[in-house]
């Protein structure tokens, strides 16, 4: 059986009275996609700030490959293995698409204090970057400015950085959310790649039944802040608690 | 070759290609071209203050850092070469210890500031060096028996680098004097200084430093540790200000609290930075060499057009002497209106 990668214990967050994030136990083995789901305000957003560590924990722990990362800072978990997508696209705008890819590059290359190299002749850097644009079907677009991409291409993009980052740890908040019928497909095909070539643990917080049903080995659901459901997908699907969480809503739709 | 030396950052417009090879030619020849005490003292002010500017703009175009210590850092290295020759005697070694201590200083301090203070908001940071800044200038000040006070220090600097080394006559309308030599000192020293600057921001390190300035999220959650970057940024401006401030106290022979470290001089650089363009290195040297010129030849051109007009109404008034900052102020708002990404920002959106 796969080991577990990341582990979160009774972890906890309060936004003023509001518990945002009410004692989560779960556990995420290598090589397993888990889909979370819950409706908005259920804290799944902020169910990864506490695991990538933008938002310290109140209590409770996080655990990455049997490591307390707790008090870690976001740059160390990075470094560590956790990789982040951003649910509101988070890049660099005024740089080009290709330095926004090449920088995530030689943030792992930890090429950051060389002072006297010119950036420009770290040319692996930069073939590696292509080759990432490459896999999200961005490479035609690599020297434009990134505030001049359509919204679908910046999501691409924030997947592209994830995937520059090939951390153990992949956790993608909502990559389609916003993307044309066209445009989603690109992305998906890509997490599924990832998921069928990698021992990686990916958490993927989407909306779409079809999708999860079609990628997910496992569904957790997040409500209130509390875990309320865990399991495999059609079970979970068929839950009492989801059809409530759902109010109905999506699940009708599949 | 050349796109080496400036680290493949060429200028990206023809017209500031030219404006920059001109201010070059003007200042590499200057004491040729410009004979005379007063414009080749000139020559060196721009010479030092492209430096400066140009250590700010590291941390401030690129780092997005708000700084106002970058005079504090400047003094440091002024007093340091002022306090060896003073102390150490005339000598070249005394000039190189003395700057190489006001460089250390200057980043040893800049990394305690920026430990303390760059953690927590950029304000903080930039209220904190406030705070130092004006601290220093006081303490200085006070400590008259170590700093000569008000009065500042005079002091002696190698034989070779004053007029009463002659290796010659005149050549050129110039005087071959040691005068020549340490024009010649401050503009190789200010030319190494910004092409070393030129290649920091091209290198790696100022890549991460514009991630940061564009988005310090997420340049820290792609793993960089942006307060290390931030706080490397801050030394290695504050020694390269510092160099600037050895170079200038080598040229003036002389340091004092109003000449390296009043406040006045912070907001030149703040100036300077802004008209020429921030985060372009190249805007320090339009910056620096418009200001300078400015501040040194407003007046006299003023007096000049002031007795043309003499008659009219109004004009002569408006255009006397002593309005001089009024002016400097207008072309200022002008600048900034007409040029709101700087002249460099400017030029280079013409293509
Ligand atoms: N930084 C914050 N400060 C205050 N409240 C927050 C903050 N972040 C999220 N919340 C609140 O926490 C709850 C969970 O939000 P979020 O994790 O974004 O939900 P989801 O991603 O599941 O839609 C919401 O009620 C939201 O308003
Ligand atoms: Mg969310």
């Amino acid at each position: 059986m796969s080991r577990v990668l990341l582990e979160t214990r009774d972890l906890t967050v309060r936004f003023g009275g509001h518990v945002a994030v009410d004692s989560v136990s779960c556990a995420f083995r290598s090589g397993e996609l888990t889909a979370i789901v819950g409706p908005n305000g259920a804290g799944k957003t902020t169910y990864f700030n506490l695991i990538s560590g933008q938002i310290p924990a109140a209590s409770g722990r996080v655990a990455l490959d049997g490591r307390d990362i707790t008090r870690a800072s976001v740059s160390q978990r990075t470094a560590l293995g956790i990789g982040r997508a951003f649910q509101l696209t988070n890049l660099f705008p005024n740089l080009s698409v290709l330095e926004n890819v090449r920088l995530v590059m030689q943030a792992r290359s930890k090429t950051g204090f060389r002072l006297l190299t010119m950036a420009a002749s770290l040319h692996d850097l930069t073939e590696q970057a292509e080759a990432v644009l490459a896999r999200v079907r961005l490479l035609d677009r690599a020297g434009q400015t990134v505030s001049a991409l359509s919204h679908g291409d910046q999501r691409k993009l924030e997947v592209a950085l994830l995937i520059a980052l090939d951390p153990l740890v992949y956790m993608f908040d909502e990559p389609t959310a916003g993307m044309s019928v066209d445009e989603a497909p690109v992305v998906l095909d890509l997490i599924a790649d990832l998921k069928a070539q990698t021992d990686r643990t990916i958490l993927l917080v989407e909306h779409k039944m079809d999708v999860i049903r079609s990628l997910a080995d496992r569904i957790i659901v997040l409500h209130n802040g509390a875990l309320a459901a865990d399991g495999p997908p059609a079970e979970v699907m068929a839950s009492a608690v989801v059809q409530e969480a759902y109010m109905g809503k999506d699940l009708a739709d599949v | 070759m050349i796109v080496k030396l400036l680290s493949g950052d060429l200028p990206r417009s023809t017209v500031l290609a030219v404006i920059l090879g001109l201010v070059f030619i003007a200042l590499a020849f200057a004491p040729f071209l410009f004979p005379g005490v007063r414009s080749v003292d000139t020559a060196a002010r721009i010479c030092v203050f492209i430096v400066l500017v140009a250590s700010y703009d590291l941390m401030l175009g690129y780092g997005g850092i708000v700084s106002f210590a970058h005079t504090m850092f400047f003094g440091m290295g002024a007093y340091g070469v002022a306090l060896s020759s003073t102390n150490m005697g005339r000598g070249w070694d005394a000039m190189l210890t003395g700057s190489l201590t006001g460089a250390l200083a200057a980043a040893a301090l800049a990394f305690l500031i920026g430990l303390f203070s760059l953690r927590v908001r950029a304000i903080f940071f930039a209220m904190i060096t406030l705070a130092v800044a004006s601290a220093v200038a006081v303490l200085v000040s006070q400590l008259s028996s170590i700093t000569g006070g008000e009065d500042g220090l005079t002091y002696l600097i190698p034989r070779e680098l004053t007029p009463a080394f002659r290796f010659g006559d005149s050549f050129l309308g110039a005087n071959l004097n040691g005068r020549l030599l340490a024009y010649y000192l401050v503009f190789s020293g200010a030319l190494l200084l910004f092409l070393i600057l030129l290649r920091v921001v091209n290198s790696p390190f100022g890549r991460v430093l514009q991630a940061i300035r564009e988005n310090d999220f997420r340049a820290e959650a792609v793993g960089f540790r942006v307060v290390a970057y931030r706080t490397g940024a801050t030394c290695i401006s504050a020694a390269v200000a510092a160099l600037a401030g050895s170079l200038y106290a080598i040229w003036l022979r002389y340091v004092g609290p109003d000449t390296v470290l009043s406040f006045d001089i912070m907001i030149d650089i703040l100036l300077m930075v802004v008209i020429g363009g921030m985060g372009t290195m190249y805007g320090a040297v339009i910056g620096a060499t418009l200001l300078v010129l400015a501040q040194n030849y407003l007046q006299g051109i003023m007096g000049t057009a002031s007795r043309a007009v003499e008659g009219l109404p109004i004009l002569p008034d408006l255009l006397d002497p002593d309005r001089w900052l009024l002016w400097l102020g207008v072309l200022f708002v002008l600048s900034i209106y007409f040029f709101p990404t700087g002249v460099v920002g400017r030029l280079r959106m013409q293509r």
